[in-house]
This record gives C-alpha cells, sequence and structure tokens, in this order.
C-alpha cells in the first residue's frame, strides 16, 4: 500500500538553507545541497524547496542550488517561492524540479493553476495555502502569511483543485511555530473537501505529532516540517521508525 | 550509447542525471538514425496517451523505438513510456500503442476502492512476480515513486512486478529486451538507480 510521506522544507535564502543549525555528520549545515542529500540518505520521501529570495542574484542562486541538488538526489523535488508566472514554472522544472507549488502568485492570478496543469499536468502543480483562523472562519493569508486576503480557505482550495492542482499543502499559520502538533481540525475539513493529496504542515514538534496526524486523519498524504529536521529535533530514519512501531506504513529504506 | 527519445513529452533532465550518476552514457536525442543505433533505449514520458503516441508517431521516432526493439536492442519504458509498449490504451477512448508487448492500458478508477486517491502519487511497494535480469538488484517489497492514474492490465506473458493499491496493479513488465515501469526509477532514490543499473549491465 501507499506509504505516507515525510517531508523536509528547505527555506532557500541567497543560496543558503535558513534556519541550518548544528548537525551530525554535515560540515555546512547552511549548504542546500549537502542537507538535501543528508536527507535523502536518511529516508526523506521528497524535498520541498522554498526560495526566498528577492534579488536576481539570489534567483540565480538559488536555480544553480537546485540544479546541483536534482542531478544528485533521486527523489521528487518540488519547489516553491517567487512563481508568478509560466516562465517560473518552465524556469526551475528545467533545473530539475518535479513539482512547483503556487501560493501567492496563485491568489493574484488564479488561471495560473489552469494554464500550469494544462501545460505541465495536475500531477506538476502543488497549490500552498497559508490558512488562519479569523472571525470563526478559515482564511487564506498571502505573502508568506503576512496579508489577509479575506478569502475564505475551503473554497479557495476547491477552486485550486477544480482549475487543476493535483496536490495541497495545508500550512496553518495558527499552528506554525507552536511545536505543539499540526492542525487536526483545519487538516480534517480540506481532507474531507478534495480527493487530491494533502500535505500536512505547520506546528510539528516531535515524532509523536506525527504519529498523531497520521492516526487521527488517515486521509493525510504527507507530514512536512523544517526547523525540527534541521535543529535535528527529529531525526528522519527514528521518525519512520517509530511510524512503523505505530501501525503507519511507511517506506523505510535508508542509506546513511 | 543509451538513446533517451526525446520526442517533446516531459522533462528528462533527472533521467539524464541518473544515468552521468551511475556512469552511463546516455544522451538525449531525437534523431531517428541515432536511436536505431543506439546500444540501448529509454522511453520516456509523462501527460496522455493519445497526445504522446501522436507526437512518437509525428516526430518518426515510433518506427525507429519499434525497429531497433524487433531488432534485439534492450528497451525500457517508464511511466506513459511504458504504457506506449502495448497494444492499446483506454484513456479517453481508445488508441493505438506500439504493440511490442501484449495487454491493454486501463483506468484503475473502477478497480481500486472509491476512497483511494487517483492518481496514484507516492512511494509504493513492489512485489516481485517474475525473476527478470532487470530487477536483479531489487527486493522483495522495495519501495518505488508512482504517479498514474492508469495501468497495465491483460499482461500476464510480461508481468514482472505488481504493487498494492486496492488492487494488485502492473508496476513492471518484461518480455525478452523489451522492458518497462509504471514507477519513476529515476526518482526511486537508489532502489531506482539499481534498476537503472542493472538495465545499463543488460
Amino acid at each position: 500500500m501507499i506509504t505516507k510521506r515525510i517531508i523536509p522544507c528547505l527555506d532557500v535564502k541567497d543560496g543558503r538553507v535558513v534556519k541550518g543549525v548544528n548537525f551530525l555528520g554535515l560540515n555546512d549545515v547552511s549548504d542546500p545541497v549537502e542537507l538535501a542529500s543528508y536527507y535523502s540518505r536518511a529516508g526523506a520521501d521528497e524535498l520541498v524547496f522554498y526560495d526566498i529570495t528577492a534579488s536576481a542574484e539570489g534567483r540565480r542562486l538559488f536555480t544553480d542550488i537546485l540544479t546541483r541538488t536534482a542531478s544528485t538526489i533521486f527523489i521528487p523535488l518540488t519547489v516553491g517561492g517567487g512563481i508568478n508566472t509560466l516562465d517560473d514554472f518552465d524556469r526551475v522544472l528545467k533545473c530539475g524540479a518535479d513539482k512547483v507549488s503556487v501560493n501567492s502568485g496563485a491568489i493574484r492570478n488564479p488561471k495560473l493553476i489552469d494554464e500550469a496543469a494544462k501545460r505541465y499536468g495536475s500531477q506538476c502543480v502543488v497549490l500552498s495555502a497559508d490558512v488562519k483562523r479569523v472571525n470563526g472562519e478559515y482564511r487564506v493569508f498571502a505573502k508568506g502569511g503576512r496579508e489577509d486576503t479575506g478569502m475564505e480557505a475551503l473554497g479557495w482550495i476547491a477552486q485550486g483543485v477544480d482549475r487543476g492542482a493535483g496536490e495541497i499543502v495545508l500550512n496553518s499559520i495558527d499552528t506554525d511555530g507552536v511545536k505543539q502538533g499540526f492542525d487536526l481540525e483545519m487538516l480534517d475539513a480540506v481532507c474531507e473537501l478534495v480527493d487530491v493529496p494533502v500535505i500536512a504542515s505547520g506546528g510539528a514538534g516531535c515524532m509523536e505529532d506525527f504519529v498523531t496526524l497520521f492516526r487521527s486523519i488517515p486521509k493525510v498524504d504527507a507530514g512536512l516540517a523544517a526547523s525540527i529536521f534541521h535543529f535535528g529535533e527529529v531525526s528522519i530514519a527514528e521518525l519512520k521508525t517509530m511510524l512503523a512501531k505505530n501501525g503507519i506504513n511507511v517506506r523505510r529504506e535508508t542509506h546513511v | 550509447m543509451i538513446a533517451i527519445v526525446d520526442y517533446g513529452v516531459g522533462n528528462l533532465f533527472s533521467l539524464k542525471s541518473s544515468f552521468a550518476m551511475i556512469g552511463a552514457e546516455a544522451k538525449v536525442s531525437a534523431d531517428a538514425a541515432e536511436i536505431a543505433g543506439a546500444d540501448k533505449i529509454i522511453l520516456p514520458g509523462v501527460g496522455a496517451f493519445e497526445d504522446a503516441a501522436r507526437k512518437l508517431r509525428n516526430s518518426g521516432l515510433a518506427d525507429a523505438v519499434v525497429g531497433a526493439a524487433r531488432a534485439g536492442t534492450p528497451l525500457l519504458g517508464i511511466c506513459l513510456g511504458m504504457q506506449l509498449l502495448f497494444e492499446k490504451s483506454f484513456e479517453f477512448g481508445e488508441h493505438e500503442g506500439l504493440g511490442l508487448l501484449r495487454g491493454k492500458v486501463v483506468p484503475m478508477r473502477g478497480v481500486i476502492p472509491d476512497d483511494l486517491k487517483v492518481p496514484q502519487i507516492g512511494w509504493n511497494a513492489l512485489h516481485i512476480r517474475a525473476k527478470h535480469p532487470l530487477l536483479k538488484n531489487t527486493r522483495e517489497g522495495n519501495h518505488v515513486y508512482f504517479v498514474h492514474s492508469y495501468y497495465a492490465a491483460d499482461c500476464d506473458d510480461s508481468l514482472l512486478a505488481t504493487t498494492e493499491y486496492g488492487a494488485e496493479l502492473t508496476a513492471a513488465v518484461a518480455k525478452d529486451n523489451v522492458m518497462g515501469c509504471q514507477f519513476h526509477p529515476e526518482k526511486s532514490g537508489e532502489v531506482g538507480l539499481d534498476i537503472l543499473r542493472a538495465f545499463c549491465e543488460l
């Protein structure tokens, strides 16, 4: 049966991983290629590279890093950040990305989802949504979670899937950074709504949070996290061992 | 030299890189003569069957691939490239494939339980059904990466491996020198690279 995926997310700025701290056996934790390789060997099922660069020079560095990563690591790579046009899709796909995640770019221009799905296929288009509770409803936020769009989130996500998004990354701003576990209530609402894979993001603080996630919401396909992996608080290999012990089907090939 | 057939379908970056990684000489090619003369051929593909089959024929490369395969050149179809090896597909209508393998490509929806998502996206285990050099490095239960909504059926004479997704779906096939993987070996970590290594050593 298909396995639950564990996905580390690397925020890259000016060619370096943001939040990268001490790591056993790694010379340069801020080197995205080295960190990505480490995660791949440890059993990560997929990697997300998020470009948080604003400058043209930073963008050039990012595509260079992406190319080097995709030349040496052979698991699926998703790229997000600054994806506003089909040219942006083209740019990162040519560097070896398998999927491209859209967020603010799709909020500004929802047709981007239709056009990208038509050109590259739905399997290539990931809709990433930053969602926060406002006045009792789920609200979509743009610009890295800083700007309330006023849009109701479940409607936006359903629209994204109708337009051709093949996967949803649901990042709960309410639980993000709190490290008290994933936003199960919000995830459940989205999983009941769509029939494409849903990736949970925001809130993981320990291995048990992933066990709770997959047990409480069997429809969730994957758990994504950044700092807990980068800080070494959670090792992917140990996490998978724990998930397997708890009856959750995971891929356990590692090459550390 | 391994020719990776370039007929305008899909992203060949990872395939090319994966052969470089294992030290094999591979070249992305849209040249019929070059493909016909290659030691081995990779037929990639993502997207819709009808569109891909048309592009492969219109580019003149279908004849080169079929001719080389009939002459004994090892051929590996990947994902949609594997599906194209069969006689026909029932993806949005009925379409002719290359007919190198017996069988047909059909939707998994209707065969698998309704609560399972289509496409199947993610890592799933291989169940090995027959011995073949392509899987000489592969063990029962090894995980590989799938992205597909259709699968090959009625292909008992070439079935090598299946994967369980609410039903046993065809994962790998081979009949003599004609081989195929429904999954992406170039995205399946070391397990996938081992399959490409085995192909290179044929």
